[in-house]
Order: C-alpha cells, then structure tokens, then sequence
C-alpha cells in the first residue's frame, strides 16, 4: 500500500535527514555566479580543498564582456579610456569601495590568472595593454568594456577605423535588428550597412542556443557562408549575432571567417547571450576537472558555526541534500539576483549568515522610501545599488559591533557595499579582483 | 460584494441594508460560507457580507473607445497639444493658442464654443481667460497585482478610507485607493507611504495581498469642485460642475470638471445640451440612447486577445514581441496601423498605452528592446529614435514600478538595470556624441 500526504511526507523527510551525505573541505565557495567561479578557480589553483554551491544561472546573464572600470563619477558618466587611472581616480574619492582594498598587482594578477584559464578552455580573450575597448551593443550604444571574447575583437578595430562594415542578422531572431544598429550609429559610421538572411534550414523563430548548436556543424557553415558571401562587395568586416558555436567557438569562428575571407567579429545579443553560457560551460566542465567540488543545483539552507573547526552548512533544493562541514568560507552569493540579498517592504537582509547590511542614508533603515530615485536613469544611481556587506580589509564581513563576524568567512562581488557596479560598469572586475583577494586572505590564513 | 471584517463598525454594517434600499440600491445579505465559496481569496475574519450589482471598466478601453467614436463622428484630435492662450474680444473667445509639446509648434483654432473639460487642470486653463475656479486636487494611489485574486469587484463595508476596494481587470485586481490633498495636479507619484498603507488595509479583508506580486502603481488626481469640508476631502461632494464663462463675461466658454467615471457621459450630455443651447441647435442628445460602440483600435487593451489570435493563426513567423502578455509581431503592426489611422505619433508609450506591451511581469525589461528592433526592420524607427524611446519608455514604466521594489519585482528591476545600463549603457548620454570623441586617442 502506498503512504500518501503528510504522513508519507514526514516520513520521506527523516528518513532524508537522517540520510543525508556528509563532505569535509577546507574550503567553501557559495555562489556559482561570475564571482563564485573566480573564487573556485583561485581556490584551485592554490590547490585548496574546495566546494562550491550554487544555482548557476546568473552566470547565464552575463553579456561575456569583462567590465574592469567604466565610468567615474557616475553622476558626471565620465567615461574612462584607461581603467587604471579611473580607478585610481575612484579610489582617492570613495576609499571604500571595495577596489580601494585591493592592491593592484593583485586585480591584475587575478585578471590574468582568469582569462588564462579561459584561453586554456577554448575561450582566448582580447584586451589591450592598459586600455578599455569599445564595442557596439545591440541597440546601437558604444560600449566601454575591459576585455571581450577574441570572437569579438575585430568588432573593436571595425568601429575604430569606421571601415565599411557588413551586420547580418537573420529572420525569426528577435532583439536584434543590424538596421537599429545602423540607423542609430550611421551619422559617425556612415560605412555601416547590414542585411537579413534566413539562417540554414530554419524557419519560425530562433534562438541563439539553437543556432549556436547548429553552426558547431562544418555544412551548416558552409551554407551561412554561401548566403553572406553575395553581400560581402566592398566590405571589409562582417559583424554577426553571437552564435557562432557553445562549446567550440573558436573553430566555429575560424572557419566562418577563413570561408568569408573577411575579419569577422560577434555582436552579443539580449541576454542570455550564448558568451554567458559560454562562461557557464567552460567553469562547470573545468572546475570538477581542477579538484573542485561542485554542487550546482544546491543553496546553503543553513549555517553552524562551531568555533575553531569552521562552519557546518545545510545545502539542498528544499529539503537539506548535503551537509558540508568547512574550515572557511566565501560568501559570493550575489545581490538580490543571485539571492545573496533579499528585501521585504522595509528591508534588506543578507540570506544566509543574517550578516548586517550596511544601508544609507542610515537615519531611512527600516524605510525603503531611500531606495531607489524617482527617476530610473537617474545619473546619480540608485542608492540600494551601494547597499550591501562591509568588510575588513581582508575582505571580512563585519558584523554590528564593526569587527570581523567570524574569523573564516570572506565575502566577495556583487554582495560587497559601497559600489554601483552596474552604474560604474565594473561588474566582472569586482567579482574577480574581490574573489582573488578574498581566497589569497583565506590562504594566508590558513596555510600556516 | 460588500464585505466587514473582525473589528469593523458594527452599527455602521447594520444600517447599510436599509441605506442602500433607500437609495434604490438592491443589496441581499450573502451566508459568510457562501461568500468565501464565492471569493475564496477573502479573510476567514469575516463578520457580514452583501452581494450588490456591480461591474468594472477597462479605462484604457473605454478612453480609446471614446476617441474612436468621436474622431468617427468628425471630431479632430490633438495630441501632445497644450492650450497657451486665448484670445478674447467682446466678450468671446476670438481663438485659442496652442502649443504641440514634441514639435514647440505654435498655432491656433477658431471656434465658436470653447469647451475646458481638462479635468484637474480646468483651473489652469480657465485662468488663461482670467477666470479664478477654486479646484481641490485629491490625490489617488492605487495598486495593480500580477494576478487577478478575486471574481467580482469586493468593497470593505465601512465608511470610505483607503484601500476599500478591489477590483478585478482582466488577468489583474486593482486595490486602492488613497485620498491626498496636493497642491497641483503635476509631478505626482503614488508614493511608497501610500502603497503600504493600501496594503495594510487591503490585507485585512484579502489576505493574499500581504504576500501577492504587485506589478505596477499609479496614481491621478482628482478634480473636486465641492465647498470644502475640514480635512477629509472624501467628504467633498464627487457632484460636477458645468460653468457656463457668460458669467464671468466670455459667452462662449464653458468649464466642465469634477464628477466621477459613473458620470462621465451624463456630464458630457449636460455639456453638450449647453454647447447646442449656445449654438442654437435644437436635437436631443443621443448620449443617453446610443451606446459607445466597440473600435478595432482599442481592442488590443484585452488581456485575451493578442495570444488568441496568435494561437489561432499559428503562424510560426508571427514572433512573439512580448512574451509575458503574448504580444506577437502581428498584433503590433495591427495596433500600430489602428494608431496611423488616429494621427498618433508612434512610439514605445503610445504601442504600451494600447496594448499588454510592458504591462507583464518584466515590466518591459525585453519587450521594450525587441519592439524597438522590430520598427527599425519595419522601417517605422531611423536614426537614433529606438534609444530616445527606450529611455522615457522604461522611466514612464519606472514611475509605477518605483514604490512596489522589494522581494520578486525588486530582482527584476535589478536585471532591468543590469541590462539596459550595465550593458546598453542607456544612462550614460554619450552615444548622442560624435563617435570620434568616444573613441581613445590613437
């Protein structure tokens, strides 16, 4: 006979708790977003014991770009061409923004260390030597970005010589038009033109996953060539959506550039884009592959802590799946996206340690009238956007008393205070630089 | 259905029945059970209910359908048109000035009655012929959730305040509303205090508005020409006032303001009555008589229709613009063709205004994008329109979007950020410069 309805439910939950695994580690990253990542891959390439929960769709908003430092004030859109001297600039008048933490050949080596584990997964990027890249987005705007795709590179060097350009995009993709990009960029690119073909052997609507699939075949590339190429008089570089392949892009790209005998470069679409799940791909195969533990349909559901020996999470979807015991963590949770934070009418609060989150004007906690402007573009920002953990200068959250709430938990990205990532365009920086910083506090921690 | 919880006054409860018979108003007592069988999203506090007869309206609808009807009938339309002046000799208005807010175009009609039926700004334009209305502006916020929680119109049975009713419209319910004396009827917001105290009230009576999605608030004012009465202006009499200027020595200037959408065409007959009075017309107004017939052009406003007539048409080449409300490519050419017949200008606002476009869960986060990139292929966008259009669209949406972040909406506003800043950059105004100058040196 079959047990129904709550008994059936009670019983089906001891017997999970009582059941449930248990993993040792030294190490725990919470979060699976841009931040987590990092974090993980820090973590091992320090060879540290490490774990890593989360949900792992943020990852999948990512436009694949790689924003450093943007735009400073923002209240004035200063743009920045050198993102050094705009943090450096950002620094002097907001020492606490979390970059003001950092020292600077440790952003750089975490930069590096993190697009040379991506090249070395099939994913090379493109920057230049101190310098932010300009790139278009799909509605027209010039983006200024750190580092891009090398898929994405010629993009840059198009709009930079204002060359005669061709934008394909296709029939049934929708948010994204070449004739937006044109029209809004023509009078400073009058070069640029565009035209819509049919993507081979579709009809109906498109979507860039299952295009990205499709072109990773060498027939379907020999047919979108065949369609671009009588459009290609007087071009000197083609711009395309990005779908150009998920899990080989760079082969993808090469052949389709080699049969358009043109330098070729990708445009990233609405999110999701496939350069997020591009990013999502490359660390959820790679990770395990370096030693890291990953959990990635799990969320901490609960947290002990037991003094010297660390923490003792709950993780599961609803019901505790995995108990993790832990020396240390990184808190990388993200903002209220990802779940780090999350507000009711009157406030917000960090979801998994309950940490205090520091919120301004102070007077207004308890009110969320101090939120957010009027106005949604408002150059000023809005002020919850700098709401969120303060941290010691190892990157410790602290807690009311204004020291360290546990000696072993750091926290890392977007959940940091005192920055606007997406106002100061800064967003893969910050979670970089903070998740190398924030493992290299735990290592010296805890390495001797 | 008229509804008391736990606590309410229990004398003002026992004489509704007969109020409402004295009134010609037929109220049957409803069985608690039965009432919450009926509308199970009521609260289990509930000490009496009375089912009424009652309907809702769809305002966008019913304003669309009305210019349709009047623009059949021969009238012209102007929009964006701000009256800037009236010229007057003996005792008339010679002409009235106007002003085209987009264009700054000035330019002026001669007619032979002036009708000011601009609602809460009649004072404004009856002072441009230097006549004083005393007009009392009564702000009112209201409410819109994600989901309709309720079959029929539910009103708490108590002395008006805030948050006594909620109504259902289409896929949504609408709780409100407040009553705030402002000083003008401009630049006004439903303001975060308001929202909270809607909610604080509404959940008394419907539980489920505690932890429901809210999907947009907003708020108009109104115009009330009553004497006033101490500090609660829901005591101000909702009456009209039909102001024939003869007085004020312009005869052929009528103001007509106040009332309430009930009386909204029983004041129109009585204005009407008064222009033909002026003009020496003698028909009977067919107001009363003539029911507003339904317009094509308004129909889009029906939660229902875009994704029915998409599933029905079935044509894979028919994409879908707006997902949450099931706006196909097909729908908008409809709605922008309806527009093109009205001379209305297109933009993202004007598709929003009559249509589900911007008005699901994503508040327009990739609705806006997609059917900005669909006029540009249509031909129907140039140059850098798409990105002046995105702007006000996205902060007109922000206006009712801003008092309800917290919890789900206050996540999509994040990613509405994240996306149409963080990486469009539409904040920033440094697309509107030469691209030389934002490009790095060489």
């Amino acid at each position: 006979m079959l047990l129904h309805g709550s008994l059936y439910r009670q019983l089906l939950r001891s017997y999970l708790m009582d059941n449930v695994p248990e993993i040792h580690c030294d190490l725990l990253v919470i979060g699976s977003g841009m931040t987590g990542m990092a974090a993980a891959l820090f973590a091992a390439n320090r060879e540290i014991d490490t774990v890593q929960v989360g949900l792992a769709g943020e990852l999948g908003f990512a436009s694949g770009f790689l924003d450093l430092l943007g735009v400073h004030p923002t209240e004035e859109g200063r743009v920045w061409d050198r993102p050094w001297d705009g943090i450096d600039s950002l620094v002097k008048s907001h020492p606490r923004h979390p970059y003001a933490r950092l020292d600077k050949k440790d952003m750089q080596a975490a930069l590096s260390d993190f697009t040379s584990f991506l090249e070395a997964n099939g994913l090379p990027y493109h920057t230049e030597p101190d310098r932010n890249l300009k790139m278009i987005t799909p509605v027209g705007t010039i983006k200024t970005t750190y580092a891009v795709p090398v898929t994405v590179k010629n993009g840059v060097r198009a709009i930079a010589e204002k060359a005669p350009c061709l934008i394909v995009d296709f029939h049934g993709l929708k948010g994204f038009s070449g004739q937006q990009i044109v029209e809004t960029l023509k009078k400073t690119w009058p070069k640029l033109i565009t035209r819509r073909i049919s993507f081979p052997d579709t009809t109906g609507e498109l979507f860039p996953e299952q295009m990205a699939f499709s072109i990773e075949q060498p027939g379907r590339r020999a047919e979108l060539a065949a369609a671009i190429i009588p459009h290609l008089d007087r071009v000197r570089y083609v711009g395309l959506p990005a779908i150009l392949g998920l899990y080989r892009p760079i082969t993808v790209f090469d052949d389709l550039q080699r049969r358009l005998d043109r330098p070729l470069f990708e445009i990233p679409t609405m999110p999701p884009s496939i350069n997020g799940l591009r990013l999502k791909n490359i660390f959820g195969q790679a990770l395990p592959r370096r030693g890291v533990r990953t959990y990635y349909q799990h969320k901490i559901l609960s947290v002990g802590y037991r003094d010297s020996r660390g923490f003792r999470f709950d993780a599961g979807w609803e019901q505790p799946m995995l108990t993790i015991f832990s020396k240390g963590a990184i808190l990388a949770s993200g903002r209220f996206i990802g779940g780090g934070l999350a507000a009711d009418r009157k406030q917000v609060r960090e979801t998994i340690f309950g940490l205090p989150v520091h919120q301004t004007p102070v007077h207004l906690t308890g009110d969320r009238s101090g939120w957010h402007r009027k106005s949604f573009l408002d150059p000023k920002g809005h002020p919850i956007n700098r709401f969120g953990l303060m941290t010691d200068h190892k990157l410790r959250p602290l807690g009311n008393s204004g020291k360290p709430t546990y000696p072993n938990l750091f926290a890392a990205g977007s959940i940091l205070a005192h920055q606007d990532w997406v106002r100061e365009k800064c967003g893969a920086g910050l979670a970089i630089t903070t998740a190398y910083a924030a493992v290299k506090a735990w290592y010296r921690l805890n390495s001797r | 259905m008229f509804v008391a919880v736990q606590g309410d006054d229990e004398n003002y409860i026992a004489d509704f029945p007969l109020l409402c018979a004295q009134s010609g108003i037929a109220a049957h007592p409803v069985d608690l059970n039965e009432a919450r069988n009926l509308e199970p999203a009521l609260s289990d506090k509930l000490i009496a209910a009375y089912a009424v007869d009652d309907a809702a309206v769809d305002p966008f609808r019913l304003t669309l359908d009305n210019i349709a009807q009047a623009m059949d009938t021969g009238a012209g339309l102007f929009r964006f048109t701000r009256v800037a002046g009236f010229t007057i000799g003996q005792s008339k208005i010679a002409a009235t000035q106007l002003i085209n807010t987009q264009t700054d175009e000035e330019f002026q009609i001669q007619a032979n009655v002036v009708v000011n039926a601009a609602g809460a700004w009649a004072a404004q334009v009856a002072v441009l012929a230097d006549i004083p209305i005393h007009i009392i502006y009564s702000k009112g916020s209201l409410l819109v959730t994600q989901n309709r929680l309720a079959h029929r119109v539910v009103n708490r049975l108590r002395l008006a305040t805030d948050a006594d009713i909620l109504v259902p419209g289409g896929t949504v319910s609408i709780l409100g509303t407040t009553s705030v004396r402002t000083p003008t009827p401009d630049a006004i917001y439903p303001e975060i205090e308001e929202i909270d105290r809607i909610i604080e009230e509404g959940v008394m009576m419907i539980p489920a508005l505690e932890t429901t999605r809210y999907i947009r608030a907003y708020c108009g004012v109104r115009p009330l020409v009553g004497s006033e009465n101490g500090d609660d202006d829901r005591k101000v009499s909702r009456g009209y006032a039909l102001i024939d200027h003869t007085r004020d020595k312009v005869e052929n200037f009528i103001t007509i303001t106040g009332g309430k959408l009930t009386t909204y065409r029983f004041m129109a007959e009585k204005t009407a009555d008064l222009v033909c009075q002026q003009l020496g017309i003698g028909q009977p107004c067919q107001t009363r008589t003539e029911p507003l017939p339904a317009s094509a052009s308004a129909q889009w406003t029906d939660p229902g229709l875009a994704p029915r007539q998409w599933m029905k048409q079935n044509d894979p080449d028919d994409l879908l613009l707006c997902e949450c409300e099931m706006v196909s490519q097909n729908s908008v050419d409809q709605i922008i063709t309806g527009m093109g017949k009205l001379n209305i200008p297109l933009t993202l606002e004007a598709i929003g205004l009559r249509s589900r476009v911007g008005k699901g869960p994503c508040q327009g986060t990739f609705c806006s994008q997609r059917v900005a990139a669909y006029l540009y292929d249509r031909g129907m966008f140039n140059d850098d329109q798409g990105l002046a259009n995105l702007r006000h669209f996205l902060s007109e949406r922000w206006r009712g979007q801003h008092p309800l972040l917290w919890d789900v909406s206050l996540i999509q506003s994040e990613l509405q950020e994240a996306m149409h800043c963080g990486f469009f950059g539409l904040e920033l105004r440094h697309t509107e410069k030469p691209l030389d100058e934002q490009l790095p040196d060489k």
